[in-house]
């Protein structure tokens, strides 16, 4: 790698402004940006190119000259990660080709459409229940802490099989392994308590299996000797992390959003169908993975006219591509009725993208038709220059949400 | 008239966006949660579905025959 002067590159993570959480990135560190592919200077040291328009976020993220493994030496690191040990051997977004592969297809089915289908009922039990709990809890309510929050991990919980008693452990524990602030020891001590947990779990399954994920893997994957016992409480460890925070935020900022356009909220309520077109729009407005998704180049490769070779790092940024104004006209703008929403590359793209994402839409639909419907006159209690955010966390979102109705 | 569709399901990752934008085409085995077409050759009126499908697939497993033009 040729010498650079990386302290006068722009530093990243970019934030966005202070009083607005819809805004991705200050226009100060828009305007350091070197073109549509320039350097950054990375928080744990080095640079990595940052990939910013849509199309070419889509070919690096679908070109097989690039690797996820954030613990191959050069890996443009964006949050602290913890030392590489047996507990990360589930971890299949951090690994490349066969590895990945042999993981992952042990989910797929687990989260198709008609699967997810069948556990709707749930879900609409699950934010019912959070509903009408926050609502006897009287107003002003905290809507982060009594719906957006309770509703992904409880759903995630009914999924895998983790009992309800275990719910705010459970609740705690991701919370801290996805904050930004949270040092190295705090991630470990957060990650062996979860993996404690779900290892006794997955052992009670072995010979008391019930209509779970958990108790599947267990019985089809582990007992025949396709799965190891590490790899299945490393796996159900991610989805656990992965499937609460992401959508807790998408549901807390949606839920902000529409409070702020209260003429879509009306919309809503009367017409729940206009629901899946919103989501779509939420997604690519909101894109809670701010940071971005670093990848490490293996080989020389040209992305968006610039050359990067083997050895440097790559961050797409999801949260500009999805404002890129060649796929989405006057991306500043919501608009619940734009056509081209669903180009958005909220979930990742390429084949690491989110398996989730039946899940995470059916959630957020559920969510957003029911708050509607249920309290037709909510309203926000603070101004948007004055919601808490948490620009810090890798996936972005407010701290709280203060409602009443 | 009709379009071909093929699928890779080597490439397959399941992320079904082919099933949610047109399940009259795709769908995911039960098993593997992988691609496979109800129809492979869809009428030529499910044309913009179908290329939506092909946008959408995060891992490019899905091709659709260009339309040839009319004699």
């Amino acid at each position: 790698m040729p010498n650079i002067d990386i302290s006068t590159l722009p530093a990243y993570p970019f934030i966005g402004p202070e009083d607005n959480p819809f805004i991705p990135v200050k226009s100060s560190d828009l305007e350091r940006l070197d073109g549509s592919v320039g350097k950054v200077r990375l928080p744990f040291g080095g640079w990595a190119w940052l990939i910013t328009r849509h199309e070419d976020v889509r070919q690096l993220l679908r070109h097989p000259g690039f690797s996820s493994d954030q613990y191959r030496p050069g890996f443009p690191v964006l949050n602290p990660i913890p030392p590489k040990q047996d507990d990360a051997s589930g971890l299949f977004i951090f690994m490349d080709g066969e590895a990945h592969g042999r993981l992952r297809r042990m989910l797929t089915a687990e989260f198709m459409i008609k699967n997810i289908r069948r556990i709707e009922p749930l879900i609409e039990e699950t934010v019912i229940e959070a509903l009408e709990r926050m609502r006897s809890l009287g107003a002003p309510a905290d809507l982060m802490a009594e719906f957006a929050l309770p509703v992904p991990s409880m759903t995630v919980c009914h999924l895998l099989g983790v009992p309800y008693s275990d719910h705010d452990f459970f609740q705690h524990h991701s919370r801290v392994i996805m904050d930004r602030n949270s040092g190295p020891a705090q991630i470990e001590e957060a990650l062996g308590a979860l993996a404690g947990l779900i290892g006794k779990l997955a052992e009670a399954k072995r010979t008391a299996p019930e209509d779970d994920l958990l108790s599947r893997l267990m019985i089809e994957r582990v007992v025949p000797g396709e799965l190891r016992i590490d790899e299945l409480v490393s796996m159900a460890m991610l989805l656990l992390v992965a499937g609460h925070e992401t959508t807790a935020n998408m549901i807390g900022l949606s839920a902000l959003v529409l409070l702020e356009h209260p003429e879509h909220l009306a919309a809503l309520r009367e017409n729940p169908d206009l629901a899946p077109g919103m989501v779509e729009e939420l997604l690519r407005y909101l894109t809670v993975v701010r940071t971005g998704l670093p990848r490490l180049a293996l080989e020389d490769a040209e992305i968006g006219g610039q050359t990067i070779r083997a050895g440097e790092g790559v961050v797409a940024m999801l949260a500009m591509s999805n404002r890129d104004g060649v796929v989405f006209p006057e991306p500043e703008q919501f608009d619940p009725e734009r056509r081209e929403a669903h180009r958005h590359m909220a979930f990742g793209f390429g084949l690491h993208q989110c398996i989730g994402q039946p899940l995470a839409r059916a959630e957020l639909r559920v969510a957003l038709v029911e708050l509607a419907r249920r309290f037709p006159g909510l309203r926000s209690e603070t101004a948007l220059a004055d919601v808490p955010q948490r620009p810090m966390a890798v996936t972005f979102g407010v701290a709280e949400l203060p409602v009443t109705w | 008239m009709s379009m071909r569709v093929t699928v890779n399901r080597e490439l397959c990752v399941g992320s079904g966006n082919c099933v949610a934008t047109l399940q009259e085409v795709f769908d995911q085995d039960d098993r593997d949660g992988l691609v496979w077409l109800r129809v492979a050759e869809p009428p030529e009126s499910l044309r913009e579905l179908v290329e939506k499908a092909v946008q959408l697939c995060p891992v490019g497993a899905i091709e659709a025959e260009r339309r040839t033009t009319a004699r």
